[in-house]
Order: C-alpha cells, then sequence, then structure tokens
C-alpha cells in the first residue's frame, strides 16, 4: 500500500437515514488498490447499511462516493458492478434453482441476437473463473445441490466476471470451514496482488489480523477511527469498538462437579455419525470441536429427538430412555439452543415473552385462556438473569441484535429447568462485547448444576468455555481432552482426522 | 400482535388501514344513498356478510398457520345439502320440528370430516396445503353433484326455512350467530394456547416444532375448525333459500380469501387477526350492500374490489414498512 496512490474508493461524510434510525452518520472510508481494509463494528453498527449504500441498493442522504478519483452516483448494483465495486453477500443471494453459472452472471447474462442466451460463453467463462477459485464442480451443476461452502464460491465467483476495482467480503468465512478458509484466504491476497482494494467484513478478530492492513471501526452508526493493522493489538481495536476492555481470560474459578446426568452409548445414525459414546456430568462443560459437517449437530438433534438413532443408548441419570419428539426430550430435561437462532429457534414475527415462554405456554394458563401475568414473570426472571436489554417484552424478536436473541433463545430453555443445555454455536454472528457475554453465562450455568454441552466450530471459544473437549472428525469421535491437556495443535490434528500417539 | 406500546387511534389505524377504509365507505354510502343508513340495512348488511364472515373466521386461523383452505365452498354446498336432505329422511319422518336436529349435526359433522381429512393428508403427507386443498375443492364438488344428483334439495320443513328471519330483540338470528362465533375464535387466537401456537407455527415451523408443538396435529384442528364454520355457513345459507343447489358457495373461497388478506393476514403465515378479518368482511359486505343500494351494476363490484384489495394492500406496506425491510425492487 502506498500514500501517494489515490484511493481506488472513497467514502465522504455519509449520511443515511431510515424512519426512526440514523443508520450512518457521517462515515468516512477510503479503500487503497491492493490494500485489504477491515471493516470491524457491533451488529447493528451500520457495517451493512454502508456496504448497501456502496452497492448502490441504498441512496444516502448526504456525502459522497468517489471512485478512482470521481464522485458516482450509483443506484442500481448492478451500476455499482459497471463501476467495478462488487459486494459479495453475507447472506447467501443465489438462485438455488439455476445452474452456478447463471447465478454467477445473473442480471448480465451472456447473450446472442434476439435475446437469446449464449450458453456456450456462459459455460465457458464461468468455469473459467471456477477453475481459478480451485472449485472442484463445473458451471453446469445447479446451485441447489452444491454445499452451503460451494455456494459461497459461486458468490464468490460473481465478483470476478469484471474487473473489479473494490470487492467487499460480508462475513464471508461465517459457513466456511478450514480449510476453505484458506483458499478464500488465497483468492483475497491474489486479488490484492492485482491491485484490487478490499473491504473485509467480520466478526473473526484473527482472520482480520492475518488479512487485514488497517482496520476501520464503527460504533452505533458513526466512524470511531481507522487503525493500521500492524501498530495496533486486539484490545485497542476491542476498546474502540466498543467502548471498554473485553476480559478474555478464561474462567478458572472451580466449582465441583455433579453426578453424570447424561451418557451416551455407542449412538450410531448412519451416514451421519457412528459409535458415539461420552458422558455429561452436572456443572461441567462439554466442548464438542470439529469441522463443519463432522456430525456435531446432528448428535444434538437426536438427543433433542429431531432425528432417530439407528442404533446405541441415551441415559439420563442412569436409566436408559426413548426419545421420539423434542416432547420427550423437554420432559427429560434436555434443552436445545439451536445451530441458526433465526431459523430454528426464535419466531421473529412474535414478541420476546412469547417466544421465551413457547415451550411451557400450555402450563401457564388460568382457565382457558394464557395468564399473561405468569408469562410476564417468567419473561421478567430471566431478562434480569440474562441482562437481555430490550425496552418491553412487547418488542418483536426481529429487530432485536443478534446477542439479544440468542439470549432469549437461552432464556427460553433455561425457563423450563433443564437439566442438560446443549448450545449449537452459541456465537455465530454475534459481536465480540456480546460474544464474551454468552461465554461468561454458558460457564456460570455450569457452575449453578446445569451440565452443558457446547457445540461450535470456534477454537478460542470451545477452549475458554469447556472443561472437557470431544474433537469429531467426520462422524467420530476422534479424542477427549480434559482442558489441562488440551493444546491447539493437537486439537487440530484431532478434528483434521490425525490419529496421533496418545501422548499429547 | 402487537409491539408496540402507545397504541394511539391514528397508530391503530395505520396498522389496521381496513377500518380506515371501511369508516369511509360507511360515511360515503350514508351520504350517498338514502337508504343506506338505516338500521334495517345494517341488520341486511350484517345477515349477508356472515356466510362469508363465518369462513373468513376459520381462514384467518389456517392463513396464520401458513396454510390455505381453497376446498371451503365446495364444503359448504355438501353441507348444506345435507341439512336440507337429510330433515325429509323417511326415518326422520315422525320426528316433527326434530328432524332438523340430526339433519343439521351431521352437517357440521360433514364440514369437520371434509377439514380433517384436509389436515391430515397435509399433516401426513407434507404437501402444500394450497394443492390438497384444491384437490378437496374438486372433488368435494364433484361428491355434491353425486349426492344431489345434480338437482336442488328443497327445505320441506317451514321451521328451518323460517329460521333465518328469526330475530332476538333488534337482532336477527343470523348475525347474532356470526358475531358469537367472532368473538370465540377471537378469544381462542388472541387468548388461549392454541391461538399462540397458531401464530408459531405460521411464523417459524421449524422453531415451534423444537418448542415441542405438536405441529400436524395443530395444523388439522385448525383445519377442522375451518371445516366446521364452512359447514355452519352452509347451513345457515341454506336456511336462507330453504333450498340447497349444487352450485351452492361456488368462488366463496375466493371471496373469504380476499376478506382476510384485506385483514392484513400475510399469506405467508404468522400474522393477522380477527378484528382485521372482521374488517375485510365488513368492507366487503358494505361495499356490496351500498353499491346495490345505487344500483350499480354487479360487474362493477368486482372491479373496483379487485382495485381495493390491492390498494389497501399498497398502503399496508407503506404505513408498515421497516427501517431495513426497504428493499427496492
Amino acid at each position: 500500500m502506498s500514500d501517494q496512490q489515490e484511493p481506488a474508493l472513497r467514502l465522504k461524510g455519509i449520511v443515511k437515514t431510515f424512519p426512526g434510525v440514523r443508520a450512518l452518520d457521517g462515515v468516512d472510508f477510503e479503500v487503497m488498490p491492493g490494500e485489504v481494509h477491515a471493516l470491524l463494528g457491533e451488529n447493528g453498527a451500520g457495517k451493512s447499511t454502508l456496504m448497501k449504500v456502496l452497492a448502490g441498493m441504498h441512496q444516502p442522504d448526504e456525502g459522497q462516493i468517489i471512485i478512482a478519483g470521481k464522485p458516482v452516483r450509483m443506484t442500481t448494483p448492478i451500476e455499482a458492478k459497471a463501476q467495478g465495486v462488487v459486494l459479495i453477500h453475507q447472506e447467501l443471494s443465489l438462485v438455488p434453482e439455476m445452474s452456478a453459472a447463471e447465478n454467477i452472471y445473473l442480471g448480465e447474462l451472456p447473450l446472442k441476437r434476439f435475446g437469446r442466451v449464449d450458453w456456450t460463453t456462459l459455460f465457458e467463462r464461468s468455469n473459467a473463473i471456477l477453475k481459478r477459485l480451485n472449485c472442484n464442480f463445473r458451471g453446469e451443476v445447479t446451485v441447489a445441490n452444491l454445499s452451503i461452502a460451494n455456494q459461497q464460491m459461486v458468490e464468490i465467483a460473481r465478483a470476478l466476471t469484471v474487473d473489479a476495482r473494490v470487492v467487499v467480503f460480508d462475513e464471508p468465512t461465517a459457513s466456511l470451514t478450514d480449510a476453505e478458509k484458506v483458499v478464500l484466504f488465497e483468492i483475497i491476497n491474489d486479488l490484492k496482488a492485482r491491485g484490487v482494494g478490499i473491504v473485509y467484513i467480520s466478526h473473526r478478530m484473527d482472520e482480520i489480523f492475518t488479512l487485514s492492513d488497517r482496520i476501520t471501526v464503527l460504533r452505533d452508526g458513526a466512524y470511531r477511527g481507522t487503525l493500521t493493522t500492524a501498530d495496533t493489538d486486539e484490545d485497542e481495536v476491542t476498546r474502540l469498538m466498543i467502548g471498554r476492555s473485553l476480559d478474555l481470560s478464561r474462567d478458572t474459578a472451580e466449582h465441583s462437579l455433579g453426578e453424570v446426568v447424561l451418557e451416551v452409548r455407542d449412538l450410531s445414525c448412519a451416514p451421519l455419525f457412528k459409535k458415539i459414546s461420552f458422558s455429561v456430568r452436572a456443572g461441567e462443560v462439554v466442548g464438542f470441536y470439529g469441522l463443519v459437517g463432522a456430525g456435531r449437530t446432528e448428535i444434538a438433534e437426536t438427543l433433542f429427538g429431531l432425528r432417530s438413532p439407528d442404533s446405541g443408548e441415551i441415559l439420563v441419570d442412569g436409566s436408559p430412555v426413548q426419545i421420539n419428539a423434542p416432547a420427550d426430550a423437554i420432559k427429560l430435561g434436555i434443552s436445545l439452543v439451536p445451530e441458526n437462532r433465526k431459523e430454528q429457534g426464535l419466531v421473529l414475527s412474535m414478541n420476546c415473552r412469547d417466544n421465551m415462554t413457547l415451550p411451557q405456554v400450555q402450563n401457564l394458563t388460568t382457565g382457558p385462556f394464557v395468564s399473561s401475568g405468569a408469562e410476564i414473570a417468567i419473561f421478567d426472571k430471566y431478562r434480569d438473569k440474562l441482562e437481555i436489554k430490550t425496552p418491553s417484552w412487547r418488542q418483536t424478536t426481529r429487530v432485536l441484535s443478534g446477542g439479544n436473541q440468542q439470549k432469549i433463545v437461552i432464556g427460553k430453555w433455561l425457563s423450563m429447568h433443564p437439566r442438560v443445555l446443549i448450545v449449537d454455536e452459541p456465537t455465530r454472528g454475534i459481536d465480540v462485547g456480546s460474544k464474551s457475554e454468552i461465554h461468561m453465562l454458558l460457564r456460570a450455568l455450569a457452575a449453578q448444576g446445569y451440565a452443558v454441552i457446547v457445540i461450535s466450530s470456534e477454537m478460542p471459544e470451545v477452549l475458554r468455555v469447556s472443561d472437557r473437549i470431544v474433537a469429531m472428525y467426520s462422524g467420530q469421535i476422534m479424542r477427549e481432552f480434559t482442558a489441562e491437556q488440551v493444546t491447539e495443535d493437537s486439537l487440530v490434528q484431532a478434528i483434521s482426522g490425525i490419529r496421533t500417539s496418545e501422548v499429547a | 400482535m402487537s409491539n408496540l406500546t402507545d397504541i394511539t387511534p391514528l397508530r391503530w389505524l395505520m396498522r389496521n388501514p381496513i377500518w380506515g377504509f371501511v369508516l369511509l365507505v360507511f360515511i360515503f354510502f350514508s351520504l350517498m344513498s338514502e337508504h343506506f343508513f338505516d338500521y334495517r340495512n345494517f341488520q341486511n348488511i350484517l345477515v349477508q356478510t356472515s356466510t362469508i364472515g363465518l369462513i373468513a373466521l376459520g381462514m384467518t386461523l389456517v392463513m396464520i398457520n401458513g396454510n390455505i383452505d381453497l376446498s371451503v365452498g365446495a364444503t359448504l354446498a355438501l353441507a348444506a345439502a345435507f341439512a336440507v336432505d337429510v330433515q325429509s329422511w323417511a326415518m326422520f319422518a315422525t320426528w316433527g320440528n326434530w328432524q332438523i336436529l340430526p339433519a343439521v349435526s351431521l352437517a357440521l359433522l360433514v364440514g369437520i370430516l371434509m377439514g380433517a381429512i384436509n389436515g391430515f393428508i397435509v399433516w401426513k403427507t407434507g404437501v402444500d396445503a394450497f394443492i390438497v386443498t384444491l384437490g378437496a375443492m374438486l372433488g368435494i364438488r364433484g361428491l355434491v353433484f353425486v349426492y344431489t344428483g345434480e338437482s336442488s334439495f328443497y327445505a320441506m320443513n317451514f321451521a328451518y326455512s323460517d329460521f333465518s328471519a328469526l330475530s332476538v330483540g333488534p337482532f336477527p338470528v343470523l348475525a347474532l350467530i356470526f358475531l358469537a362465533c367472532t368473538l370465540i375464535v377471537h378469544l381462542v387466537l388472541s387468548r388461549t394456547v392454541h391461538g399462540r401456537n397458531t401464530y408459531a407455527v405460521g411464523g417459524n415451523r421449524e422453531a415451534a416444532v423444537n418448542a415441542g408443538i405438536r405441529v400436524g396435529p395443530h395444523m388439522m384442528v385448525n383445519f377442522m375448525i375451518i371445516g366446521f364454520l364452512a359447514a355452519l355457513s352452509g347451513v345457515l345459507l341454506s336456511t336462507q333459500m330453504g333450498a340447497a343447489t349444487p352450485n351452492l358457495g361456488r368462488d366463496y373461497e375466493l371471496w373469504v380469501i380476499t376478506a382476510v388478506v384485506l385483514g392484513g393476514t400475510k399469506l405467508t403465515g404468522g400474522k393477522g387477526d380477527i378484528i382485521g378479518t372482521l374488517g375485510g368482511v365488513l368492507a366487503i359486505g358494505i361495499l356490496r350492500n351500498g353499491m346495490n343500494l345505487m344500483q350499480v351494476p354487479a360487474f362493477y363490484v368486482y372491479v373496483i374490489l379487485g382495485s381495493i384489495l390491492i390498494a389497501v394492500l399498497f398502503l399496508d406496506k407503506r404505513f408498515n414498512r421497516t427501517a431495513n425491510g426497504g428493499l427496492r425492487l
């Protein structure tokens, strides 16, 4: 990066208001050619809005967008793309029933006369792009048949159809495995080497510090400052982001462990997982770590009655049980905080109180009607206990931040007084500040005697919250570590399927 | 579901644009037609509205569930045919006016059964309710023709056809039945566990399953409720006509869906309420009645209703658009 150069993209004093919200308040931002510029901020800080302004999906109320020295006005994503600005969405915005090639060139398919699609050129070009991305599939496949990671690759391939000046990656690694991340980082470095300016949005500090040259932080829609990555550290960035330091140390306060609450023996469900055996004691946090697709979520779903196992036993308090439906699991005191809180955990159109009492509302009646007072009592209790920030129980959950949404889901299950709490990816898509709150909450819950199972793809998270760690690879348990034995190296080896000699 | 604490009348109207519209057409026809603002005409409107209104109550539940029921018109016809025909069966010949009881009971049971079949198929096969009830719509209408032999049944018992003319004080019985059902369904939807689950299942089916709600049986219950209400509507309609024709209730599913959607219920499920549906039903009732009084040809009524449907939903989108949902097309 050189200081003499003209910035590839410059945003000056961008203001964007929505009815009732000042989403962006005079934001400045610039990317040099060949620079990776990370954009950071908590959820709701305005990152996504800023990027939508940049991609022509929103019009700024004030301020200028300057591309290669010239002020521009963009009103559609296609126009933005023509200016060399490409946005790679956090949530996949692909048409699942179309081929990968059609998706890559969506909106600008190569045409022959009379508006007919030039299929030969389309497939030729898209296959060339996919090859550059080291993808092992061709443009002809239907997107619905691709894995999430490969769909992400299609999304990225879209950026390469034009000579991009600026490529914006909005949380690109959220659904990628570690191996796929490496490929993505290579692509980013390749783009960088060719003088493309990269805007990189992510919650993951480790990625930001490996990739970026500079970091810009937003808070509450306002510009907080730009740091040079080489001269800063996580603490400084976090302070800028949330206005205070974070306590990242592991909660080492030991509490006594109780009896074994849940035990699983030789549980199999082909082809997802086989011969799974483990146990969880009261007051213990067991972390399940592995790559996406290693079968962790499926085990949780089986324990919660959403899948039926082929063979094996589940024991609660030492006696074997049958779990055929979530209702059975709930009765046995097993609760699941699912992986996608928006798709599986919450009814977004319902208010906070109704979401929290959903599994037990049938027990909260007076006469034929639901007793509002009893429900509000439960909501108030867990709002205070979990420090959920919401103006009122009437607020629909859709507008809450990710951290608060997750707390509603956790509160929902705690209010059922479970004995085993399974949390699947508890902090996915949640900003740093709320993340550490959730971690402390999980530790505190264990200290109160709950048996907690944490499934996570983030190593720092697993290391931080777990008393024991179960490493999984392709449907099998590779190794079990205690918090004292575990090292990052041995953990990585275990989840990559490398069986080391049992010396840690 | 309410989601804000301060509900002023204006804000309430912005959330329920259909009631603003009801008010508007009410004032309009009161000024335009001397026959409109009259107590007996109001009775008329309520009675005319009750047929579609009863079904719309059930449709609100089914649509909040994220389903739809297209078979209601045919169910109505089948129930009406049973109600009128069974009275004249030889086995009840000596029952006097009591012969109406088994006839109406059987008709209502048939309605519940049709709903149960719809719901059961949706539950067990997972086929979209639109397709299942589209099939049921054709199939049940076929049954009606088989049963009636393509001819109309006439009620021989005059007590039956006089029923529709009864009043309790100033209120016609049919209107009272409709209003009572409205109140009951409103309470069920807004205050009971079943109502809460209705929103949850429609809002996010997966989350509802995770919360231990038995989604399949739950949806079946709502289909049975709408089947019952469609049958009740058919019985009441046949008392008004003193007869059951095989084509009774044709296109009613479309009127009902129009009323429910006008009332703010989302086709995708999870949102809607009975107050809105009542507004939608009244809007259609008042428009048809008022234009009839002004002697507007019936076909224009369709054109106007169609335009209003789109206009009201457009206003709803304008007023209730959220800060981040305003993606331009």
